[in-house]
């Protein structure tokens, strides 16, 4: 059977960001750019899916610039994943990325799992893998920590609030999106890294999957870094009365209690 | 004016704040306000709806809905929406409505801004504010080719009035929406917490390393008694097993932004710092004067937990008493 897994390459957190001229974005010169940590996950449970099932195969995909988004692919085709396909595109919202992601695997014979990572850390939108289970016509699971699969349906457990989770059972084809805890992302093995470089990536361009300009819904303007935080108030003395000082701030000066 | 949506989520007929805080917004906004609700309990929140300013109730009174399915949730507020044609649609960026709503645009071909922190309306225009890179940075969502516009809330960003128990809210019934499932929640898993969840807390206190090992958060789980807290932790401590996952504060944990933070033996790791920089009121203690969550705090103490963390609990009870 064939998986998918959806990736995204983000800055890396440590990455220190700078707002664009225009403000719509940050600078892409000198940011480190890795797989969305979430992705990792994905990548990780697309394989172990594959090892459980011989003659299986895990093909990753990207949307985004070629250019810098193929060392992502790579780092997932040297994790295990065994085909590669980016397709090459810049300044899609989640709308016009989950379409495209819906019709390559489509035009690729569809496939009975699809991953990917809960949400990714630059826009931090958690959408993409949602809109394309609907254009795609299948149910899906975002925030998953556990997966189990048969052929007809696959049962995963969904993080939700206070500490609960739901059991939630789908039909396959099914998309999941993974959240931390659902496994330990295997490490690139040498061996595995020498192969992915020899591999093929094929490459898409996003103008012949013929998605129309309207189906942009979304873009950023305005982007600015927080605010600078006054400085911190330290607070002196021992135990007892910095904890009577801390309080009598938190209801006098802050007024939060 | 036109008319603005709410998605209203409700615990067995009770509002939750966060959809209080929408509901008001909306009213405010001077549009007419749609209220929607959902489940077997759905009637008993039709007159919060009102007295938070909902001109219209809808609701789909069906034991179906109590629980959360991403499908006959789409097809039922799909099928609302259609009928009650909103220019605005707002619900909160909760586990549901991060789930829901981004598969509602998809169907409605219209777009979604998620996660946001700002909101202003005005007329059938709406403007959002939302963090983009874990918090380093702002941006302003501007829909474009969107018939509705679409945005999901994060919790305690709006504020809430009294509610005027004068007004009232026209209650509109719908029939549950037919759909052909094939997604089944099969079982619901209570978390160990009865506490409200982090991302809705008001107030969390999180501990880190410096509490040195899991028996020790019994110390922080006093303290969150007294002041009705959540507890929270650092990924080192859920990394090391102390704690479950829900409890992570952070990049790969949960995202918060209540009034009052209070950072117990945590250094303040860049991954940590983007999940909490959002709290209104930062309180750090650690024995270590150059952690870099002190740079964060509005409140620091150098000193040890174990002296300090019970002495603020009886200053707390003091304080909240009298």
């Amino acid at each position: 059977m064939k998986i998918f897994v959806c990736i995204k390459q983000v800055p890396d957190t440590e990455t220190k960001i700078k707002i664009s001229p225009d403000q719509t974005g940050i600078e892409a010169a000198g940011i480190k750019w890795v797989m969305n940590p979430y992705d990792e996950y994905a990548v990780e449970e697309a394989n172990k899916l594959r090892d459980a099932n011989p003659g299986s195969q895990v093909w990753v995909l990207s949307v985004g610039p070629k250019a810098r988004v193929v060392e992502s692919l790579r780092t997932a085709l040297a994790m295990g994943s065994d085909e590669a396909i980016v397709v090459n595109a810049e300044g899609l919202d989640s709308f016009a990325t989950a379409k495209a992601l819906a019709e390559v695997i489509k035009a690729e014979g569809g496939a009975k799992v699809i991953f990917s990572g809960k949400l990714a850390i630059d826009d931090n939108a958690s959408s993409v893998s949602q809109m394309m289970a609907e254009f795609l016509g299948v149910p899906h699971t975002t925030v998953v920590s556990k997966f189990a699969f048969t052929p007809e349906s696959v049962t995963v457990e969904r993080d939700i609030e206070g500490g609960a989770k739901e059991v939630v059972q789908m039909m396959t084809p099914a998309v999941v999106a993974a959240n931390k805890g659902l496994n330990m992302p295997r490490y690139a093995s040498l061996p595995g890294i020498m192969k992915a470089k020899k591999k093929t990536i094929k490459e898409i361009e996003f103008a012949s999957l013929n998605i129309p300009a309207t189906d942009i819904k979304v873009k950023y303007s305005g982007m600015t870094l927080p605010a600078e935080k006054p400085a911190v108030k330290m607070i002196s003395g021992d135990a007892a009365a910095q904890a009577s000082e801390l309080v009598k701030l938190l209801r006098d000066e802050a007024k939060v209690l | 004016m036109g008319k603005v949506l709410v998605f209203a989520e409700h615990t067995n007929g009770k509002l939750k704040r966060s959809s209080i805080e929408l509901i008001q917004a909306a009213a405010k906004s001077g549009n007419t306000v749609v209220a929607v609700a959902f489940g077997a309990h759905a009637a008993d929140v039709t007159a919060a709806m009102g007295h938070n300013g909902a001109n219209e109730a809808h609701i789909v009174k069906d034991a179906a809905l109590d629980a959360y399915n991403p499908e006959s949730f789409t097809a039922n507020i799909v099928a609302i929406i259609n009928k009650v044609q909103p220019s605005i649609v707002l619900a909160s960026a909760s586990s549901t409505g991060k789930d829901l709503f981004p598969r509602v645009a998809a169907r409605l071909n219209t777009g979604v801004a998620s996660d946001c922190t700002e909101l202003k309306i005005s007329g059938d225009n709406v403007t959002a504010v939302k963090p983009m890179y874990s918090g380093k940075a702002f941006a302003t969502v501007n829909f474009e080719n969107s018939p509705i516009k679409i945005v999901l809330m994060r919790a305690n960003q709006l504020p809430v009035e009294a509610a005027d128990t004068a007004k009232t809210a026209n209650v509109v019934e719908h029939a549950a929406a037919a759909t052909d499932l094939k997604t089944l929640i099969k079982e619901i898993v209570k978390g160990a917490s009865e506490k409200l969840d982090l991302t809705e807390a008001n107030i969390i206190v999180s501990g880190g390393r410096g509490l040195k090992e899991a028996g020790n958060f019994k110390m922080l789980n006093d303290l969150a008694d007294v002041l009705g807290a959540t507890v929270g932790a650092s990924r080192a401590v859920v990394d090391a097993g102390w704690v479950g996952h829900g409890m992570q504060v952070g990049q790969t944990g949960k995202t918060v932004a209540p009034t009052l933070y209070i950072a117990v033996g945590i250094s303040g790791a860049i991954q940590h710092l983007a999940g909490m920089s959002g709290s209104k009121v930062i309180v750090a203690i650690n024995n270590d004067a150059n952690a870099p969550i002190f740079q964060k705090a509005t409140y620091g103490i150098v000193g040890d937990a174990f002296d300090i963390v019970p002495k603020l609990t009886e200053e707390f009870k003091k304080a909240l008493h009298h």
